[in-house]
């Protein structure tokens, strides 16, 4: 198995079906550099821009309830308005973030799928450059479009850097319904189907990233049902009592229109980290059970990659857990938690490098693809 | 097995496309008139305020509350679809593994199908339906993926022990 020989670092045959230019190298190389880039633009969220744009938002709702106040209604549309384009700020941020990542599992996934799709060598590698490419181009567009806005727009609503996100995204969803054919085709020939060379992890890494990724997708869904169980719809409600109550006091003086605001602020920060958390121990714990299939690809000596998978489960517990805490202990708990994003992003990286050295180790060996 | 495997695979693709489908036609067709209708309520709702009008920055809250109810449901509806997807595919690249009966490991995979359409699909209905259909839709959908889920793990569990 070719786990064994690359662990040992001895000898050296490339895994089946993993040459340089293959479409399974294009998809695993390319899914792992598009989840890494939407880490690493997440943790910059997090520590630049998220808490800075939240304080703004409160600032603006708080002019607003000045200038409702004072019976200026137009000045208090006009910060509302304000409002509209910070949210609108983090709202693209955050959906870059979340496309990105997707994008990056959904070609990991479809790399390993590729020996059960029913299509030449080539057209795979086409196929593998086009999703790549759709992947970029969608959170790129999104990225941009608070920044572009409706400039030289041909439409009424809707800017050049949505019309690009868009077409990044049909782009992907054509692969897709392409790949979907050729593994249906696949399916339907092969009789058996063969092996699939990548299917073989069976180590201590496997059986850790696995176990540990699946308890932490089933732990997110559970948490995710209690929270729409008995959160979801008390913080809907009451999001509409407070915001109420936020222009009932506006006449009312300063001291109880700043409690109603902070009870707004609090009932967002609220809202959020519930959401943070619930998604993100789901997407970490089902990076650790994908990373557990490649293994065997991952040329490092076993103890360092016993290390990755254990720093990389530290942080996938790390993050989501300091995320539920930070409405109790403030920065403090966003520190730990953009460490922990820090830390999956560092193991992610590592078992990149680690693939990549399976064919440096291979080229050093001189065997033949 | 191989039935099995291909219900996951296949349908973890089907519904990706689905989901982003749904997603490219919410972007272009139903996103920005959502947006614009949530902040122009809310900016209504204060300038009614402002000038006094209490009964009518009421309305507009109301308004903009049901706004914000659809928005956040239409936009979940997008990710649990794409997230369920990518499960169901990473399910049926180790389906082999899942040491079940063969009519429990098919009945696993049609429930994982079902669910991971039927919660979102519940979720979305709750913006279009009033009663309890819809809720009874998504929770039915998330318990049948949650115990499918349940029955891999175990699955995996008994082949680690064998």
């Amino acid at each position: 198995m070719a786990s064994s020989t690359l662990v040992s670092g001895s000898v050296l045959p490339r895994a089946p079906g993993w040459a340089p230019t293959s479409a399974p190298r294009v998809l695993m190389f390319g899914g792992i550099a598009l989840v890494i880039a939407g880490m690493l633009l997440g943790d910059i969220f997090a520590v630049f821009v998220l808490h800075q744009n939240a304080g703004r938002i409160g600032e603006r709702l708080s002019s607003a309830v000045t200038a409702v106040a004072a019976g200026n209604g137009a000045e208090a549309a006009a910060r509302i308005q304000d409002i509209g384009g910070l949210l609108e700020n983090r709202g693209t941020k955050v959906d870059a973030h979340v496309h990105i990542i997707d994008f990056g599992y959904l070609a990991l996934l479809l790399g390993i799928l590729q020996p059960w799709v029913m299509f030449s060598d080539r057209a795979k590698v086409r196929l593998a450059w086009l999703l790549i490419t759709g992947a970029w181009t969608l959170p790129i567009g999104v990225f941009l479009i608070h920044y572009v806005g409706l400039a030289y727009s041909p439409l009424a609503s809707i800017g050049w850097a949505s019309i690009v996100a868009d077409l990044g995204g049909v782009v992907v969803a054509l692969v897709a319904g392409v790949e979907l054919a050729g593994v249906i085709t696949y399916f339907r020939r092969a009789h058996p189907p063969g092996d699939n060379p990548f299917l073989t992890a069976r180590g201590w890494c496997s059986r850790l990233l696995l176990g540990g990724g699946a308890a932490l997708v089933l732990a997110g869904f559970l948490y995710g049902a209690w929270y729409s169980a008995f959160d979801l719809y008390r913080i809907e409600q009451r999001e509409g009592a407070v915001l109420s109550q936020v222009l009932n006091t506006a006449n009312a003086g300063p001291v109880a229109t700043q409690r109603a605001l902070a009870s707004y602020g609090d009932l967002q920060a609220e809202k959020a980290v519930k959401i943070a958390a619930h998604a993100h121990i789901i997407e970490f714990g089902f990076l650790a059970m994908v990373l557990a299939l490649v293994q065997p690809l991952v040329f490092l000596a076993e103890k360092w990659r016993r290390r990755w998978a254990v720093v990389l489960l530290a942080g996938s517990v790390l993050l989501p857990v300091s995320v539920l805490l930070e409405v109790q202990f403030g920065m403090l708990a966003g520190g730990l938690a953009d460490f922990g994003g820090l830390l999956v992003i560092v193991a992610l990286t590592a078992v990149a490098i680690g693939m990549l050295r399976h064919d440096g180790a291979y080229h050093a060996a001189g065997s033949d693809a | 097995m191989k039935r099995a495997r291909l219900q996951l695979i296949a349908g973890g693709l089907a519904l990706a496309l689905w989901g982003m489908g749904y997603g490219l036609w919410y972007a272009v067709a139903a996103e920005h008139q959502a947006l614009d209708a949530m902040g122009g309520d809310l900016a209504s709702a204060f300038s009614r305020a402002a000038a006094r009008d209490s009964s009518g920055a009421a309305s507009s809250l109301r308004a903009y509350g049901s706004a914000a109810f659809a928005y956040t449901r239409q936009v979940d509806v997008h990710s649990h679809w794409i997230g369920l997807a990518l499960l169901l595919m990473f399910l049926g690249l180790i389906f082999d593994n899942v040491q079940l009966g063969e009519r429990l490991r098919a009945w696993t995979a049609s429930a994982l199908l079902a669910g991971a359409f039927v919660f979102p699909a519940g979720v979305l209905l709750q913006t279009m339906l009033s009663g309890p259909l819809p809720s009874a839709l998504a929770i039915a959908g998330a318990a049948l993926v949650t115990a499918a889920l349940s029955l891999v793990v175990f699955g995996l569990l008994r082949s680690r022990a064998a």
